[in-house]
């Protein structure tokens, strides 16, 4: 497959202040890189290092203290901000189901728009659930089966940037590379550009064409997945693949 | 009734005293200061009500009201220290309960427009909006704060701020409303109104009382439910910013 070159979300030197502490904290430093079109960005770092942060900063739910983030070439500040959201689908780590049907859930993200879902059934079978589910009740469903539907719930809005926040980690092994491969699939019908944050290195290293790892806010290592694994320029990239950063870094 | 036989009624507030030291309540101090804060500010009022009812100048009826006005802003927004000026948006929502409510009932001449009727219909319209306003703005800040991630995924997934709040603004006017209507509900059967009471007291003839009565219950209602709606629909846009961010705070208020 052919891989336009162009980026599509790109960050320049971006500072991050934690909003309480504007004085002290940073949460993200000076973080400057792209993701061209059509390519899957995966990010691991330790807890607490600023992933959630860097997603959030590109569909403008936290903005950037220092420095811009550009979404197809315009800074997100930019955008009409419903439309960027619309456009910049963010999955959250855990996911939150409204009170009503699964279909509901499902229907939310153009009912926002004023508009209805066709054919539901094609969206939750994209992710790999049964139509049938759709008249359940959503706050019946495993953690697993939330997750797909919050999955299905994004897609719906027809974004061509996806923001994953460790949509795997709740879910066990088996469920976990079901919705990977899920997304894999998806992804290259959809030619869409993908930023998946993951605790999980195989996870990083299977689906990534490019990899970041984030340390204490500063992106300490950009490559391209192959050579991130095999050959990491920096120490710190090494030690974490060793796990020796396991938690968060002081 | 005389100054002496008010005085004995000091007898109350005597044994409210000695209550609260005998079960060791520690509330003695704040009986003291109710109670004499109670007399003063009563008796101010009554002296400045004569002045108002004597000169019959609308001018000072309006003064009056904005004081009562600023009184009941000043201690509603108390309530709503975590929205950014929320003195304004109470002000403004216990004006236009007035205006709107002694509005309606001076142009339907429902009541005359002296001073005698204006004022304490005024009283009870505004105290009744700093009620609901408190209660509305606890409630807006606990059904908000406790559904933050419902309200970032609705964001997130391209509404504007108010379709991310409209359901937690519908659940807090609704229940800052819910004592009112009770209250509507019970009246004349648990309680005996204050405003009848006096009446009665005084030595109207009930049915006359009543009929007043009413009339303050209903004004009591629209203005519970006017305030409630304007405040909560002028204060939710405070939880965000320019970029439709939520960006009321996690830690806990300060008191
Ligand atoms: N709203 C916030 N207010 C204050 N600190 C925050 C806020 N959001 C995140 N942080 C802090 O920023 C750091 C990075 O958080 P996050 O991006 O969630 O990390 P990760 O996703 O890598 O675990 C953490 O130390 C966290 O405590
Ligand atoms: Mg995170």
């Amino acid at each position: 497959m052919s891989r336009d070159k162009a980026p599509t979300v790109k960050f320049l030197n971006v500072t991050k202040k934690s909003p309480e502490n504007p004085q002290s904290a940073t949460i993200l430093q000076n973080i400057s890189g792209e993701v061209p079109a059509n390519h899957i960005l995966t990010v691991i770092g330790p807890s607490g290092s600023g992933k959630s942060t860097l997603l959030s900063l590109c569909n403008l739910l936290i903005s950037p203290d220092e420095g811009e983030v550009l979404i197809h070439s315009k800074e997100v500040r930019e955008w009409t901000v419903t439309d960027l959201r619309r456009r910049v689908g963010l999955v959250f780590q855990t996911p939150t189901m409204f009170p009503g049907t699964v279909l509901d859930n499902l229907n939310l993200g153009v009912k926002l728009q004023g508009k209805t879902l066709e054919n539901p059934e094609k969206w939750i079978e994209k992710v790999g659930l049964p139509p049938e589910i759709l008249k359940q009740s959503a706050n019946d469903l495993s953690g697993g089966q939330k997750q797909r539907v919050a999955l299905a719930r994004v897609l719906a809005n027809q974004p061509d940037i996806w923001l994953l926040d460790e949509v795997t980690s709740a879910l066990d092994p088996t469920a976990a590379r079901e919705v990977e491969e899920w997304i894999l699939q998806l992804q290259s019908k959809e030619n869409s550009t993908v930023l998946w944050v993951t605790h999980n290195l195989d996870q990083a290293r299977r689906v990534g064409h490019i990899t970041w790892l984030l340390a204490n806010g500063r992106l300490v290592e950009a490559l391209p997945t192959e050579e991130f694994f095999e050959n990491p320029q920096e120490d710190v990239t090494r030690r974490f693949l060793i796990g020796e950063l396991g938690g968060i870094q002081a | 009734m005389s100054l002496i036989t008010l005085s004995f009624t000091l007898g109350f507030v005597v044994i409210a005293f000695f209550l609260s030291m005998w079960f060791k309540l520690g509330l003695q101090k704040d009986i003291l200061i109710a109670a004499v804060r109670a007399t003063i500010q009563l008796l101010i009022i009554g002296y400045i009500l004569k002045v108002v009812f004597h000169l019959q100048d609308a001018l000072f009826s309006l003064l009056l009201i904005a004081l009562m006005i600023g009184v009941a802003t000043q201690n509603a927004s108390k309530r709503g220290k975590w929205l950014p000026h929320a003195w304004i948006r109470v002000l403004l929502a216990i004006t236009v309960t007035e205006v709107v409510t002694q509005g309606l009932l001076l142009g339907l001449r429902v009541v005359a427009p002296t001073p005698q009727y204006v004022i304490p219909i005024s009283g009870m319209i505004v105290g009744n909006a700093m009620v609901a306003s408190g209660l509305l703005l606890n409630r807006l800040h606990s059904e908000t704060s406790s559904h933050r991630q419902e309200i970032i995924t609705i964001l997130a997934l391209g509404g504007t701020s108010k379709q991310a709040v409209y359901d937690y603004v519908k659940q807090a006017v609704r229940a800052s409303m819910i004592p009112t209507i009770d209250n509507t509900k019970t009246m004349g059967l648990v309680q005996l109104p204050g405003m009848m009471t006096g009446l009665i007291i005084a030595g109207a003839d009930p049915i006359q009382a009543v009929r007043y009565q009413i009339l303050i219950v209903f004004s009591i209602l629209a203005s519970a439910v006017i305030t409630s709606i304007v405040l909560g629909f002028i204060s939710y846009p405070g939880l965000f910013n320019e970029f439709q961010q939520f960006v009321l705070s996690d830690s806990p208020i300060k008191k």
